[in-house]
């Protein structure tokens, strides 16, 4: 059967079955940053948004997404640029292969919530392993990033050397 | 993942039940669960068009629609002010956010799992499922008895003032419960439910009596049955009801004062 | 010329980190060619069985189907999966295909097809008769049982290990020093206890992937997710048996590795292939496979004695360590040794030694590397006997410790004679005191409504490199406009050695790090390296990269006396120009790189390659703080202290993080990643959802400090710091808990509420549902 949805702000469409996930069809459509990191819809590697809320792209069925946007890292490449350099100056990134998934839920939480605290992020974002950072350097990059722009910005350039 | 034959978002109920009907179709809720099968299914059923993805309250009651993302039930302001914030308590350890986006509560009953959180959760309160075919049905005999090949449309609950906790304890924050407990106390009585004992849900209603919450808890908890899973063993499990049900007691009285 | 040290020390930024972040397609499967065969192997389902019978004809006439082998199709030489310097002290005891099935999980078949959807048909097709053979399945049973793992004629041991296949062995050895049992024998405080690590899975984000094609020259190329990149060149040729002159391999950006990648778990199915059709082929481990049938680490029970006199000063310490290498024996010689060799020199004041072990094989996913490789289990055992050693004897364990630790300047003899050239540990556990307030936590206290919080603490080391063995190497390029390439044949694997190795090129180079352009890794280009593990890259490669950069800077000097037409001595190096130093002639280095394209007869290029006859030992203390539920035996980790000595911090984003996720997955391993098998010898925890990671809601607050000492060996004093990082979580939790219920000593991993409750005397002993017999299907 053929689709046809938004990808990425561009009206797209595809052939799929009745059991084909949205992960691979937008990864078939180009879209690597989406990754697939478990088969028990368990690891956040597959976060696209639909409709603008974060789903998890291997447990939705691309039928569903018929007539409906569908948004990926690459559609949202000057945020990833701005909240991924937060992200680096921490060292946040490491392998990068969770990067893409944790980025499109750190932007969704931005949306969604006011002013989280670091309670309220961890939780937000619990759903999003990673098994280089042990987190730490990520929840910095996140709070770094909500707070940007409120008079508290962290204005250390890590690519300047030290003298 | 299981493959299918055809997809078809259903326009009626009616046309949904119709081809629910067929064992070898399926009826899809968030996929959370579906999709670690590995089978060959005809028909994947879709209600998502049919507007049951919202919670709708009244006077009386919530009326939960059996696509209405956990999510939703996490974040709904009215059911968390009534109920005390049971339904953030039920969902916020269920995996991630994004999860949580896409599993339904109608997914999550109708599976009747050991490990749900949100049936042992709504066990407590004065919840219904409304069926299809089958009417409405007092949510614990559903959670006994499944509802076969009917839909599962809504899931009500009713506003008569009980007050309720919950509390779950986990190996992992994200993981399973080791145990979920639920207590609501009205009207004299206390409704206790357990789940993931590993088995499912079921509740139990006690008169309040004088005796100390520690026997009353313990009274409570040792109507239910436990088990061992990979999680942990029915002993342990056992000892976990008698005190969080006890502690979930305790909270319903210190807040009465 | 002088070394400006800038980027060394500075948290600069990864060179691939906007890539990363911005999800370029830059891993494995992103930029495998579309028209891949889809490769997937059928798994028995038995621990141990031979195959008496296999139909592939229903399978191969599936529609789209290209290949379907077995162990017909396969070369009869054995091998080892594992990425170690030739020749391996693992043994030879793989086949690609076998017909003997050695766990539940071992691949009976490869089947490759255009698609999917073929794939899954024709291997649900595949017709298999089993002999079913009875399987070894309790380690602590294997040595001498009567069913052999490996019974077969062509099974090699390439080095003198200890091992024997016909009594199931894949190393056994003792030594030590001293007579540990007279010693002990009079030590008025002891402590013998038995401790058990599970073989915990790395859990990299991406999983096992390989995909191979045929080049110009007929030779196999395999672009792989490794951390061995030339060790797999030869795994894939022996296991081909073909020349080493026919593969070629590549890595990509990797997502993760942790030592899983040091095998070559997934190489050389696509490679047989790719090698038998002529096809581009890929293979894509799902996270079931990753859990059921990868690299995890070695199981062992460590087996710990040891003694103080009245004062508390350690007197003799006598490890045994029984090592599960599983079906195959991959790092099983050599991960046991580090069970005894980083823990027992933690530790200056014993009077004898002695370190005992045996590597038995089982019918069990075979072991591989894993962060710590050996030493995480060595440690939790040793730290949680000295932690269980301060209690009788009614001492402060960071007291006993003080006492007792190993100082700069000691010889170690427990850790090959080497000495302790530099080392601050003591800073380390004076700092972490102070950062966790140990003095007014220790042991523990109310925090009302039944809760403890208390503390506890552990002590590591590590190594880096394998001293006398690891080759790093760096080569360096000068090109037009005065740009560098810097040629690595380490693998980065999100560590971040490529930005790190040139910070030290960078600074020892005096230019911009922006001028130097890191090249990963490609068996025909870059210069041979043993590849990024045994914690040897910023050490061994580091120096390399110093060695390559003084190299470069001396032919420039050459180069600029010969343009300038004076004798070498006259002229210096600032990184942009070449000058006279008593005089007025100078070149710049872009014209002079521009220069050298013509009419030029010396290369600017060179290779550099640096071994090591030493492996200092990073060290460093963990502090937990948990607090923990006296009626359920359920705790939280509320905060976690890890102060490190890992020499310099070349790049302290990077060492920083380092720490923090070793200390996570260590976390997670202390607290509930758990290995489990059904009778028959099943994993249960064959996903995500059964084996559970630390989430962010898991880990509770981190701190990591460095107390840093100088390693006169190392790149600017650098030490190693990937592996130490997940050493110290177990035995300091394990410490924490015993402090919060007066004395529950946990000894098995992971430390579940269950167990410390249990612990507390209040469940009937073997009714633990984990520790006992496990439920069968349906469970969750």
């Amino acid at each position: 059967m053929e689709i046809g949805f938004v990808l990425n702000g561009r009206k797209v469409t595809a052939e799929i079955t009745a059991s084909t996930v949205l992960l691979d069809v937008v990864r078939d459509k180009g879209c690597y940053s989406v990754k697939r990191g478990c088969e028990t819809s368990g690891c956040g590697l597959c976060t696209v948004w639909l409709d603008g809320t974060p789903v998890l792209s291997c447990s939705t069925l691309a039928a569903r997404v018929e007539g409906r946007e569908v948004t990926t890292l690459e559609g949202l490449s000057k945020e990833a640029e701005e909240f991924g350099l937060f992200l680096a100056r921490e060292g946040g990134e490491q392998c990068g292969f969770c990067s893409p998934g944790l980025i499109m839920n750190v932007l969704a939480m931005e949306r969604e919530l006011d002013h989280p605290d670091l309670d309220a992020i961890k939780e937000y974002l619990a759903g999003n392993l990673c098994r280089c950072t042990g987190y730490a350097s990520q929840l910095r990059a996140v709070e770094k990033y909500l707070a940007r722009g409120c008079g508290n910005p962290d204005t250390r350039e890590s690519v300047q050397p030290q003298e | 993942m299981f493959r299918a034959k055809d997809y078809r978002r259903a326009e009626s109920l009616e046309e949904a039940y119709t081809l629910n009907q067929k064992r070898s179709n399926v009826l899809v809720g968030g996929m959370m669960w579906l999709k670690m099968g590995n089978g060959q299914k005809g028909t994947v059923i879709d209600l998502s068009g049919l507007g049951l993805d919202g919670i709708e309250e009244d006077g009386e009651q919530f009326s939960i629609g059996c696509m209405c993302s956990l999510r939703k039930l996490e974040t709904h302001e009215g059911l968390n002010t009534y109920f005390g914030g049971i339904f953030r308590e039920c969902t916020r350890h269920i995996v991630g956010t994004q999860f949580r986006n896409g599993a339904t509560v109608g997914g999550s009953m109708a599976g009747r799992f050991g490990f749900s959180d949100i049936l042992t959760c709504l066990l407590v309160t004065d919840a219904y499922v409304e069926l299809y075919k089958g009417g409405t049905v007092p949510l614990a005999r559903f959670a006994r008895e499944g509802c076969g090949r009917d839909i599962l449309v809504r899931v009500l609950v009713k506003k008569d003032k009980r007050r309720a906790a919950y509390v779950t304890q986990r190996n992992s924050q994200t993981d399973f419960p080791v145990i979920a407990c639920g207590v609501a106390k009205k009207d004299g009585n206390y409704y206790v439910s357990v789940g993931a004992r590993p088995s499912r849900a079921d509740l139990v209603v006690r008169p309040v009596t004088g005796e100390p919450l520690a026997d009353q808890a313990r009274a409570a908890a040792d109507s239910f049955t436990y088990g061992d899973n990979m999680r942990a063993g029915g002993e342990y499990r056992k000892h976990l009801a008698q005190v969080y049900i006890r502690r979930l007691m305790e909270q319903l009285e210190q807040e009465e004062r | 010329m002088k070394v400006k040290k800038q980027y060394v020390g500075a948290p600069v930024i990864k060179k691939d980190a906007m890539a990363l972040v911005t999800g370029k397609p830059v891993y494995t499967e992103d930029i495998a060619p579309k028209d891949c065969l889809v490769v997937k192997v059928l798994r028995s389902p038995h621990a141990h069985a031979l195959i008496e019978e296999m139909d592939t004809s229903h399978a191969l006439a599936v529609d789209g189907i290209v290949a379907v082998l077995n162990w017909k199709d396969a070369p009869k030489r054995r091998f080892t999966m594992a990425g170690q310097t030739y020749p391996e002290p693992s043994p030879y005891d793989r086949l690609i295909l076998d017909r003997r099935m050695r766990f539940v999980g071992d691949v009976a078949a490869v089947v490759a097809g255009e698609t999917e959807e073929a794939v899954d048909l024709a291997l649900k097709r595949i017709k298999v008769r089993y002999q079913v053979l009875e399987p070894v399945l309790d380690f602590r049973r294997a040595k001498d049982h009567p069913v052999l793992v490996h019974p077969e004629d062509n099974w090699e041991s390439l080095c003198d290990v200890g091992a024997d296949n016909h009594r199931n062995l894949c190393a056994c050895g003792v030594e030590g020093e001293g007579d540990v049992d007279a010693i002990l024998e009079a030590c008025p405080y002891k402590v013998e206890e038995t401790y058990h690590v599970k073989a915990n899975q790395q859990a990299m984000m991406e999983t096992f992937r390989t995909f191979t094609t045929m080049d110009t020259y007929g030779r196999l190329v395999v672009t792989s997710s490794t951390q061995v990149v030339f060790h797999c060149r030869r795994i894939v040729a022996n296991a081909l048996n073909i020349p080493k002159s026919r593969v070629r391999v590549i890595k990509p950006r990797i997502g993760g590795g942790f030592g899983a990648k040091q095998s070559a778990i997934s190489e050389v199915y696509p490679a047989l292939v790719t090698w038998l059709t002529g096809r581009p082929a890929m293979m894509v481990f799902t996270r079931y496979e990753s859990q059921i049938a990868s690299s995890p680490r070695h199981e062992m029970e460590v087996k710990v004695r040891v003694g103080a006199d009245e004062n508390g000063i350690l007197q003799a310490i006598d490890i045994y360590t029984l090592s599960n290498t599983g079906a195959f024996g991959e790092h099983g010689p050599t991960t046991v040794g580090l069970s005894g060799h980083k823990s027992i020199p933690l530790y200056r004041t014993p009077r004898a030694f002695r370190f005992a072990y045996d590597v038995v094989y089982t019918n069990t996913m075979s072991a591989g590397a894993y962060r710590g490789y050996g030493a995480t289990q060595g440690i939790f055992a040793l730290e949680s006997a000295v932690n269980e050693l301060a209690e009788k004897l009614h001492m402060d364990p960071t007291v006993l410790r003080e006492k007792n630790m190993v100082r700069e300047g000691d010889v170690m003899p427990a850790y090959y004679g080497e000495t302790a050239t530099s080392c601050t540990l003591d800073k380390c556990l004076a700092r972490a005191k102070e950062m966790i307030g140990w003095d007014e936590k220790y042991p523990c206290r109310s925090v009302g409504n039944g809760k403890v919080r208390s503390v506890g603490v552990a002590m590591a080391m590590q190594g880096s490199s394998i001293s006398q063995v690891d080759v790093g190497s760096v080569g360096l390029k000068l090109n037009d406009d005065g740009f560098y390439t810097m040629m690595i044949g380490a693998a980065d694997m999100g560590t971040g050695c490529d930005t790190t190795l040139a910070q030290i090129c960078a600074d020892c180079l005096c230019c911009d790090i922006e001028n130097i352009v890191p090249h990963g890794v490609d068996t025909d280009v870059s210069p041979y390296d043993s590849g990024s593990y045994a914690s040897s890259t910023a050490y061994l490669t580091g120096m390399a990269a110093m060695k390559a950069s003084e190299a470069m800077v001396k032919k420039i000097l050459l180069k600029g006396a010969e343009y300038l037409g004076c004798p070498p001595e006259a002229v210096d190096f600032d990184g942009e120009r070449v000058y006279e130093t008593g005089g007025t002639g100078v070149i710049t280095l872009k014209d002079l790189a521009n220069q050298i394209m013509c009419n030029n007869d010396k290369a600017l290029e060179v290779v550099e390659t640096r071994t090591s006859q030493v492996s200092p030992p990073p060290f460093m203390v963990g502090i937990a703080e948990i607090e923990l539920d006296q009626e359920t035996g359920h705790y939280d980790l509320v905060d976690y202290v890890a102060v490190v000595d890992c020499g310099t911090s070349l790049n302290p984003n990077m060492t920083r993080v380092q720490t923090e996720g070793g200390l996570g997955q260590g976390i997670g391993m202390a607290m509930f990643e758990d290995v489990t098998r059904s009778p028959g010898g099943r994993v249960y925890e064959n996903s995500f959802m059964q084996y559970r990671l630390p989430s962010r809601m898991d880990i509770g607050r981190l701190r990591v400090e460095f107390e840093n000492s100088y390693e006169a060996s190392g790149p600017f004093g650098a030490k190693s710091i990937g592996e130490i990082v997940i050493n110290t979580p177990s035995p300091a939790i394990a410490g924490a808990i015993a402090n919060a219920t007066g004395g529950v000593h946990i000894r098995e991993l992971p430390m579940t509420a269950e167990k410390v409750y249990a612990g507390m005397g209040n469940l009937e002993k073997g009714k633990q549902g984990k520790s006992g017999e496990k439920p069968g299907r349906g469970a969750w």
